[in-house]
């Protein structure tokens, strides 16, 4: 198999508590990370398709579509954003194994609809030493 | 006995641009855009070998011979050249990662032990990569 990945940053905010636990529960969970005033990272994201190479262009998928495909599903929405105020995150808590999840879903469909590709894997670094990964290549 | 895998780095640099000699200059610029322009990479090669590290040695490969391989193979062949004038590889398709993946496969396959190849990731810039598995039997 012949995959292509691009990385991508994603700077964001967020706080990792849910609403249905108790403070005293979210802090012995969380601990640091559930300070209710919040903290950030700067995400990278590893993107990763797979799907025939194209005899004429020599590509996998075009590298200015990916970005664009990703500018607009995930990076627009969530960089620069506090990502407990996202519809996506009500429901569950943004830590960088549901953040991989979530960007998944969003850009599994733009990306299918190119004859051929599909998006195998997210990779979430959330800091230097932690990196998340959902998909079927991972 | 486990199998194993170990990685090796090569780095290299070269110029290039995305070009078909067949096609008229404006069917190529419309291609390929900005990378129809000659361009440069700093290339990084990580080469995955895997097998049965052997009982004696306790290696999979001795990587003094590996690094040879790698120096002479792939490094003497890419290093300071231009990926279209001086090397044969792409009258006929463009140098995108994709296609330079796979002639530095179908190279390796050629001196590497059979079957001890597992993975190829060509990285173009720190933020682009492509990766060739030999895993499923599907190589090019």
């Amino acid at each position: 198999m012949i995959a292509l990945t691009r990385c991508y940053a994603l700077p964001a905010a967020h706080v990792l508590s849910h609403p249905s636990l108790s403070a005293a529960d979210n802090q012995r969970i969380y601990g640091k990370c559930a300070n209710p005033a919040g903290h950030g990272h700067d995400y990278g994201l590893e993107i990763t398709v797979t799907g025939p190479v194209d005899p004429v262009s020599g590509r996998i998928f075009d590298p200015d579509a990916l970005d664009a495909i990703v500018r607009e599903r995930v990076l627009s929405r969530f960089a620069y954003r506090r990502l407990n105020d996202d519809p996506a995150f009500q429901e569950r808590v943004p830590t960088a194994e549901n953040i991989a999840v979530v960007v998944h879903d969003r850009l599994e469909a733009p990306i299918a609809a190119h004859p051929g590709a599909r998006l195998v894997g997210v990779r979430v670094h959330e800091t230097r030493k932690s990196s998340f990964a959902y998909g079927e290549l991972e | 006995m486990p199998n194993v895998r170990l990685t090796r780095v090569v780095e290299f640099c070269c110029s290039l641009r995305y070009w078909n000699p067949d096609l008229p200059d404006a069917e190529n610029r419309r291609i390929f855009g900005r990378k129809a322009e000659p361009h440069g990479h700093n290339y990084q090669l990580e080469v995955t070998l895997r097998g049965e590290p052997d009982p004696i040695t306790g290696m999979v490969v001795n990587l003094t011979e590996l690094k040879g391989v790698l120096d002479r193979e792939i490094v003497a062949r890419f290093d300071h050249r231009d990926l279209n004038r001086d090397t044969p590889y792409f009258e006929k398709e463009p140098p995108t990662p994709e296609n330079f993946v796979r002639v530095i496969r179908r190279v390796l396959l050629g001196v590497l032990a059979a079957g001890s190849l597992d993975r190829i990731r060509l990285r173009e810039d720190p933020d682009t990569w492509v990766d060739l598995y030999e895993r499923g039997g599907e190589g090019a």
